[in-house]
């Protein structure tokens, strides 16, 4: 096991692992966030941001969730920083554009972007509903089930340079997505010429759902207050 | 075709090396890099100066020897060929070229434009054969292999092991060459008795020389003069990662 951990392959084995995790959570989040976009009463995002609050399947998961997105973060660092070293002296000059993706030689650095965006993201949302709390939450609840809905649409609402960042943030994590899809189906060792054009299309599909979807909502609350 | 190169020298292993600038006169279009290098230095033999040292073997692509990152692209701007059949009529009269070595912590600069591609048969002698008793030739058709795999496995063992997969890889990675050769015998059923081991073995041995990881980017497959597909490296993770499972 630590041999296997040890080694270049396995090693981006936990990061396709980690990264097919963290897709198949996006989707999840995507979902529950698209609420906002099917009631302007709020009652449905409320009541899915509450059941993804408390059901205890969800609940056991969130922690397995941390730990995804640690080890991803981790093996980027430790991976990236191997690589570097794998060339001391560099070319004076280097076409890349001919034979690769920006995104594809880019990882880290999109990936440090999403990271820095998920910190601010945090911070706006979930460490308020979890551990501080706000007034925002408490006003005009219903049933007791917190007013996420009212704290989420406040922040796109009153603050433009929010909805900003989250259009940013959901074209950095698109970008990403671009290149990571197929990606981690490779490392796994489940592609091959005939499924590399069939898992990447899916990833197109899939990354224009998901930036486009979380790109669209801070735009739809922000556009939709001002009509 | 009038040219200026800037070409890598490097005295050795050791030495901090330097880009030298080279004006050439009437090159021919029709001549081969190698042959416009050959030109290069006899100009510099004639002055009393000290040849470009590049290398170069069969100079029909099919022996892997010569190299060269040729403005910025390993085997210079053709598709598909090795160094040596690359054209000077792909550049433009006037064009300045920069001519470096393959650059990988793996691949050590020997003198100006020759790396060490060791690393590559220490990869090799980790796990890319197949045991066999000796004695007669076996009877060539009494192991059945379906078409396909045996196509596969001859696209695989196209691989000439130039180094340009790696000297194109941002990360320096030996990945597609590695694929290559565990895919040509993990096709054939003379090579499984040994894949569990042959995986394990080569892939310990590149990430011990100092190659990167692969990210997928497939510059590689592009760069390959032999075109091999980076659905080879899948296979090679595939290997990997069953050998891992078995005890």
């Amino acid at each position: 096991m630590a041999s296997f951990l040890n080694s270049s392959i396995g090693k981006k084995f936990l990061m396709s692992l980690s990264g097919l995790f963290l897709i198949s959570f996006l989707l999840v989040h995507l979902i529950v966030n698209s609420m906002i976009l099917f009631d302007k009463s709020g009652v449905l995002f409320n009541n899915a941001a509450h059941f993804m609050g408390t059901n205890p399947i969800i609940r056991v998961v969130e922690p397995i969730l941390a730990i995804g997105f640690i080890l991803h973060i981790l093996y980027a660092g430790i991976l990236t920083l191997k690589n570097q070293w794998a060339r001391p002296v560099g070319y004076d000059k280097q076409q890349s554009g001919n034979s690769s993706t920006w995104a594809s030689r880019n990882m880290f650095v999109l990936g440090s972007l999403v990271l820095i965006f998920l910190v601010i993201h945090i911070a706006n949302f979930f460490w308020k509903v979890k551990f501080s709390g706000s007034e925002l939450l408490e006003s005009g609840t219903v049933d007791g089930v917190e007013n996420t809905y009212n704290l989420v649409t406040t922040f796109f609402i009153n603050w433009w340079w929010i909805d900003i960042v989250y259009v940013i943030g959901a074209v950095v994590l698109g970008l990403h997505l671009t290149h990571a899809f197929w990606a981690a189906f490779q490392t796994l060792g489940l592609s091959d010429n005939r499924w590399r054009k069939r898992l990447e299309f899916l990833g197109w599909v899939y990354t224009i759902i998901v930036a486009g979807g979380f790109a669209i909502i801070p735009l739809w609350v922000k556009i939709s207050s001002l009509l | 075709m009038d040219l200026t190169l800037k070409v890598w020298r490097q005295e050795n292993r050791k030495a901090k090396g330097r880009f030298e600038t080279y004006s050439l006169k009437n090159i021919s279009p029709d001549s081969s890099f190698l042959e416009m290098l050959d030109v290069l230095n006899e100009q510099l033999v004639m002055q009393n100066a000290e040849p470009v040292a590049f290398d170069h073997d069969c100079r029909e692509g099919i022996c892997g020897m010569c190299s060269l990152f040729i403005n910025g692209r390993a085997h210079g701007p053709d598709e598909s060929v090795t160094t040596c059949q690359l054209h000077m009529r792909k550049f433009k009269d006037g064009d300045t070229i920069v001519i470096e070595p393959w650059r990988a912590g793996g691949f050590p600069v020997i003198k100006d434009l020759i790396v060490d591609r060791n690393a590559f048969d220490q990869i090799l002698q980790a796990g890319g054969f197949i045991s066999v008793n000796t004695g007669s030739a076996r009877d060539g058709n009494g192991i059945l292999i379906q078409k396909e795999k045996s196509d596969e496995a001859m696209d695989a063992a196209a691989c000439i092991g130039c180094g340009a997969c790696v000297a194109t890889c941002k990360n320096s990675s030996a990945m597609l060459f590695l694929a290559g050769k565990v895919s040509q015998l993990a096709l054939l059923p003379q090579g499984r008795p040994e894949a569990v081991r042959r995986a394990k073995a080569m892939v310990a041995k590149m990430d011990e020389l100092g190659f990167g990881a692969c990210t997928n980017t497939g510059a590689c497959e592009v760069e390959c003069p032999k075109n091999i597909s980076v659905a080879h490296i899948a296979r090679l993770n595939r290997e990997f990662l069953l050998a891992n499972l078995k005890p």
